[in-house]
């Protein structure tokens, strides 16, 4: 199988249909990538607090800050990415606008801006995660940049593609200045080997529809697709395609051998309903799997945690991903 | 102890005459448009004339209510059994928003306004637009009805928002962000004659002006203001539907129907937004609890099962088959408790809130049938 994404690849950015567990599967990333030293930011975009919930800590405000560590001594850091924020910010950085950025705000520019215009939103979001990807590092010897990755909880695939086209999107608005020099900056970055988006998904009919027309759709638009994550994977208790073993003559004989337990014939056959059930559901998601084949990218399982997804379960999904990264089976 | 929840009354919610709209909402992904399109077929195959707006379905489901493209009017669903008559749409948001455009701006300047490439991106891009656009077709529905008699009960289904409550606050977002103070002064200049108070405002404005034009490049704020310009006699417009929207929602008649899997944030959502209608005054009639997995053999423990499977599993495709069937049965009852646990928290906080449950489907629905038999698993007659 090839690898999810180049070795050069240092900007993640985790899409998937809504309720496909992306937020899970963009914290997980990090942790792989942060296995054994690294240090790895994750950043979320659409103000949903998805990524503090999940670490079950108090909001993240807009500043980096250490969430937790990975196997063998890595670091994640966390950063809720505020549109508005991320506008003063760069107003301060490159123009010292000073009184003219508090009349931007007493004005209600800054909402305006950032609303009329989704398209300059979002060149303020993916350029704050793109400035964080070329940070270097001050405080880390031996390291070129301030993180070795940075994975973006980016928004759902339906809007994917637009998000990340952000230079197609502002053209059309700024001609000129400093907001459409800055989309091309990033743009550049985003359409580099520097940069996967990997799309999240469950082996469900519509996720994966919406997965193979994001895919196309980022290609189309030049952006480098990384891995399909397929989410929530379920343990298979009967071999695949053997839905026959659960006959009428195959529940006679399962009868006599769980007779002894207590378990009487009307309950054997509402296992059997249940056998039958998870047969189908098995070769449904078999028709899903060869689908998600034909889009041509690394597909990587992720397993069904069951209970709930805690600490513990993100750190078995993270253990999943780097061996799909390095290439081991999972 | 936990608190059995009140079984929410589907048919006679259908069946009640008075009730002329149901609101499916909830987070993205948890079956909204799929319980939106079975309350409609169940409503019209007992007698009610139906028509249901869905927002985003899959194209199967699409394609078994007849919904093949997307042309932003009801079409009658073909294959209703029984008595009443179902119509389907799906909203097209840049349709209804041109139309809004045609229908309230000067004929002079809508074409002006289409092209705008402001127009464009707020039309197509902003956070709210497809919410906002959704209730202004739901008025609209209710009007085509009112004079047709079409159809008496209309059925929505909600956009797939990352929050539930989005829907609830995008048609106020956009009508105060028409209203809003920078839209006001920027369209000041060509409307007022002076005064101090409006000359220090407008010495405000243009230092923001100035740094709006270095930041964004001149030509945009002249896009911006044109566009403005051009809104202007559609503003008063915007506020009064959003506000009129308001309203139809906390109409007698309307009930809102929010819609979960038995998830940690589905539920989560589903319980902000119990409260939240409460605050806005407006009916919630009950919680929808989709992808249920109930447990078919209750008195064979997890543990028993598993015990079990172990001294079974050995080299004979019938003791393996048998050891599977334990295993699976031993997962589902888990998964069942977790997710008993989960809605059981729902309703110890939401005491009042009634409940009905869908078990999980094997299969995607994907016809009149599916939608039939989730209609009746809704309604509890199955």
């Amino acid at each position: 199988m090839s690898r999810p994404w180049p070795p050069e690849c240092r900007l993640h950015i985790v899409t998937g249909k809504g309720g496909t567990g992306k937020t899970t599967a963009a914290a997980a990333l990090a942790l792989a990538l942060a296995e054994g030293g690294g240090r790895v930011l994750l950043v979320e975009v659409e103000g949903r607090q998805g990524i503090a919930q999940l670490f079950d800590t108090a909001p993240l405000p807009y500043e980096e800050r250490s969430i937790a560590i990975a196997p063998g001594g890595g670091e994640v850091f966390a950063l809720a990415i505020d549109p508005e924020q991320a506008l003063l910010e760069y107003l301060d950085m490159f123009y010292k606008l000073g009184r003219a950025g508090k009349a931007l705000k007493k004005f209600g520019a800054i909402d305006f801006a950032t609303t009329v215009a989704p398209g300059m939103r979002d060149v303020l979001l993916t350029g704050k995660a793109c400035e964080a990807v070329r940070r270097t590092a001050a405080d880390r010897p031996g390291a070129a940049f301030a993180y070795d990755a940075v994975v973006m909880d980016a928004p759902p695939t339906g809007r994917i593609t637009r998000f990340l086209n952000v230079n197609t999107e502002v053209a059309g608005l700024a001609r000129v200045g400093p907001v459409k020099n800055q989309a091309e900056a990033v743009m550049r970055v985003l359409t580099s080997p520097q940069t996967a988006v990997h799309l999240t998904t469950v082996l469900e009919d519509m996720p994966v529809q919406e997965t193979l027309d994001g895919v196309e759709e980022l290609h189309a638009a030049g952006l480098p697709v990384g891995a399909i994550l397929v989410n929530m994977v379920r343990t298979a208790h009967l071999s695949i395609g053997k839905r026959a073993a659960v006959s009428t003559a195959a529940e006679k004989r399962v009868a006599a051998l769980l007779r002894p337990y207590g378990i009487d014939t009307a309950e054997t056959h509402a296992l059997a309903v249940l056998g039958r059930e998870h047969a189908e559901r098995l070769s449904l998601e078999e028709v899903e799997r060869r689908a998600l084949d034909g889009a041509g990218r690394p597909v990587v399982e992720l397993p069904l945690i069951a209970g709930g997804i805690d600490l513990g379960g993100l750190y078995e999904l993270a253990a999943a991903l780097s061996a799909a990264a390095t290439g081991e089976a999972a | 102890m936990t608190v059995t929840p009140k079984r929410l009354d589907i048919d006679g919610l259908l069946t009640d005459p008075a009730t002329s709209i149901v609101v499916c909402c909830g987070s993205g992904g948890v079956g909204k448009t799929t319980a939106a399109a079975a309350l409609a077929l169940r409503a019209a195959e007992q007698g009610r004339k139906v028509v249901v707006l869905t927002i985003d379905p899959a194209r199967r489901l699409a394609q078994s209510l007849g919904l093949t493209e997307l042309d932003n009017n009801p079409r009658e669903v073909e294959g209703v059994q029984g008595p009443g008559r179902l119509f389907a749409m799906m909203l097209d948001m840049q349709r209804t928003f041109d139309e809004i455009v045609e229908n309230h701006a000067d004929p002079d300047r809508v074409e002006q306004i289409l092209e705008n490439p402001f127009y464009q991106s707020l039309s197509a891009g902003f956070s709210g637009t497809q919410e906002y656009m959704a209730m202004e077709k739901l008025g609209q529905l209710r009007r085509t009805g009112d004079e047709t008699g079409s159809w008496d009960l209309i059925i929505v289904d909600t956009p797939p928002s990352r929050s539930a409550l989005d829907f609830l606050d995008a048609p106020n977002r956009l009508g105060s962000f028409l209203d809003g103070r920078l839209i006001k002064v920027m369209m000041a200049p060509a409307k007022a004659g002076g005064g101090f108070a409006l000359k220090v405002l407008a010495s405000g404005f243009s230092i923001a002006t100035m740094a709006l034009n270095k930041l964004l490049g001149s030509g945009l704020l002249h896009d911006v203001q044109t566009f403005v310009g051009s809104l202007e006699s559609m503003f008063g417009g915007f506020r009064q539907r959003a506000e009129e929207t308001y309203r139809l929602l906390q109409a007698e008649g309307t009930a809102f129907l929010v819609v979960a899997a038995p998830e940690p944030d589905a539920l989560r959502e589903a319980a902000y937004f119990t409260e939240r209608l409460a605050a806005e005054s407006m009916p919630l009639a009950g919680l929808i609890l989709n992808r249920v997995h109930p447990v078919t053999v209750p008195e064979l423990s997890a543990e028993k099962a598993l015990a079990a499977a172990e001294e079974l599993d050995a080299d004979s495709p019938d003791l393996r088959l048998a050891a599977g069937l334990l295993r699976l049965h031993a997962e589902r009852v888990r998964l069942s408790a977790r997710e008993r646990r989960l809605a059981d928290r729902f309703t110890a906080s939401q005491p009042n809130v009634a409940v009905a449950e869908i078990p999980a489907q094997s299969g995607d629905i994907h016809d009149l049938d599916g939608l039939r038999l989730a209609g009746e698993l809704l309604a509890g007659s199955n």
